[in-house]
């Protein structure tokens, strides 16, 4: 166990007889004990409506829920706290900028572009707005490796380029696309970049300023904070021109019978009662990889994924998809001849958990032409150790396929 | 709970040679299903005739355990009525969940291997795909039936 692995309480235990390795963090993140007690402490001692009320464990809740607000902004180094709503996950807030910015804005002749290798929630929302909306939907060309050749990426886009939708990090393939890069060419070109940093802001320093992102959507339990809290973040003079898109208590400012307002940004877009825990426990969250520092987590991330292409080359007979180097800690493989589910039950019997499926890329996996795939996926809770114990999972897999096959 | 009550001989029989592979030239009852968890997908086809199964055939894409289980399904249901084949979805779903079945009811022995499945809950999804794409074929053409 390395340092930061005994602050996560769940990972000290055994699963089918084995210790417990814990490889499948892009799914879900585990939550160090910092995070689990802030949100049992709010519980215990402050749960409250925010905004609302003048007791004070109302202020308490309320100054909580705020003060996670600001730790977010500080993490991504945006200019306002205005700039930040608290969403669902990065589903909700990707639906966001579709419906409310883009679905307004676009129509026949505009072209929104996203590339092959996006997760499904950064997908499919833009399939319904080019549906609605008229536009054209386009693809960057992938390279074999799973990158982007930014001289073609930049070539795509064009006059008719509205919006440019990626994920700084691919959940399958692990490439970190040039997102700072590709959000110059679409500015260039009059456009806007929305970015999934679902599986970036876990594990890199993510600064929207310097990479000049006009949207940025991230989900809380991806970075060791709660379920059902997530972020978007969009450049306030554009969150500022985009209609609410639920209506209810907690986002108006003036009601009366036919006509309402809005309240100010960002909680326009926060209808109804939010998750006040999962932004006390996000908060929590975002201090406990502040305090270990997001380069050190960035570091850590890409020596365990050098170290397990590394180590996964030297077994027979299984594929590595996606870059060999410069890439974050997910690694997404195959073993010839076995089915990616039975790999994961084989390794889950040694206590190792694997996620093995289509990973919600499944236009993603036709283009790398296999019906599913495992997928190992690292944090900073992870050492060598886990590794070798993966390695070993894979060698006990082929021998056992090889026997009951035989 | 050990691998080997998963992976039993005759599954992996049934997984490296399937039975029933294939496609039925036209006048056969089609049904399509996939898991969206993860990605298995089958094709199950049946020739109804006089209310009976004279003959099914599966082509799909999964693991050991998906396919194993669409051809021993394929295999057992042959020359069962639609009512038959139903009880024997409804035999096969219950020892999913772990009931205590009366395996010689089934028609085919083979599929008593699958029991061990049952330990395994994220594998019982891929053990029942075919049998709920024979539920959905077999039930729509004994809708068609019923109907004048």
């Amino acid at each position: 166990m390395n340092r930061y692995a005994k602050d996560f309480p769940i990972l000290g235990q055994q699963v089918n007889g084995n210790p417990l390795v814990y490889l499948d963090s892009s799914a879900t993140s585990q939550k160090p004990f910092q995070v689990i007690e802030a949100v049992e402490t709010y519980y215990k001692q402050y749960n409250s409506n925010v905004h609302r009320g003048v007791h004070t464990l109302g202020s308490r809740a309320t100054d909580a829920y705020e003060g996670a607000r600001e730790k977010v902004r500080r993490l991504i180094n945006a200019e306002s706290t205005q700039e930040i709503v608290y969403t669902r996950g990065t589903t909700t807030a990707l639906n966001i900028v579709a419906s409310s910015y883009a679905c307004p804005r676009l129509g026949e002749g505009d072209e929104i572009l996203i590339s092959p290798s996006e997760h499904h929630s950064n997908l499919i929302p833009w399939q319904q707005v080019a549906k609605k909306t008229g536009a054209a939907l386009k693809y960057f060309t992938l390279e074999p490796d799973g990158t982007l050749d930014l001289e073609k990426a930049k070539q795509a886009i064009n006059e008719r380029t509205r919006l440019v939708a990626i994920a700084q990090v691919s959940n399958v393939l692990g490439t970190i696309f040039p997102v700072k890069e590709l959000a110059k060419a679409v500015h260039d070109r009059g456009g806007v970049i929305v970015v999934d940093g679902a599986q970036s802001v876990p594990h890199m320093k993510v600064d929207v300023r310097e990479l000049d992102c006009d949207f940025l959507a991230f989900s809380g339990h991806k970075m060791a904070g709660p379920t059902g809290i997530g972020v978007l973040y969009g450049k306030k003079e554009l969150l500022e021109a985009m209609e609410p898109v639920e209506f209810g208590g907690e986002m108006i400012d003036h009601v009366d019978l036919y006509e309402s307002t809005w309240k100010e940004l960002p909680w326009k877009f926060e209808g109804g009662t939010p998750l006040i825990a999962g932004a006390v426990g996000l908060g929590a969250a975002v201090d406990y990889l502040e305090q270990v520092g997001m380069d050190t987590v960035a570091e850590h991330d890409r020596k365990l994924a050098a170290y397990a292409v590394k180590r996964m080359e030297e077994v027979e007979g299984l594929n590595i998809y996606g870059p060999r180097e410069d890439r974050m800690g997910i690694v997404t493989f195959n073993i010839e001849g076995v089915h990616p589910h039975d790999v994961a039950t084989v390794l889950d019997a040694e206590g190792i958990a694997v996620r093995a499926g289509h990973h919600c890329c499944q236009p993603l996996m036709r283009w790398m032409e296999v019906a599913a795939t495992a997928r190992a996926s690292f944090y900073l809770y992870n050492d060598e150790a886990d590794i070798d114990r993966l390695v070993q999972g894979l060698q006990k897999t082929k021998e056992y396929f090889g026997n009951v096959l035989r | 709970m050990s691998l080997d009550d998963l992976y039993r001989r005759v599954i992996m029989d049934h997984y490296q040679q399937p039975r029933n592979r294939g496609k039925m030239e036209d006048g056969a009852v089609t049904v399509d299903l996939n898991n969206p968890t993860c990605g298995d997908r089958i094709s199950v086809q049946m020739r109804i005739k006089d209310d009976t199964i004279e003959e099914a055939k599966f082509l799909g894409e999964g693991c050991s355990i998906s396919l194993a289980s669409a051809s021993m399904m394929t295999e057992a249901v042959k020359g069962l009525s639609v009512d038959q084949a139903l009880h024997l979805v409804d035999l096969f779903s219950r020892m999913m969940q772990g009931e205590e079945v009366d395996t010689d009811e089934f028609p085919l022995e083979d599929i008593e291997a699958l029991q061990g499945v049952a330990n395994f809950p994220a594998r019982i999804k891929c053990a029942t795909l075919a049998w709920k794409a024979l539920e959905k074929g077999a039930g729509e053409s004994g809708e068609r039936l019923d109907s004048p």
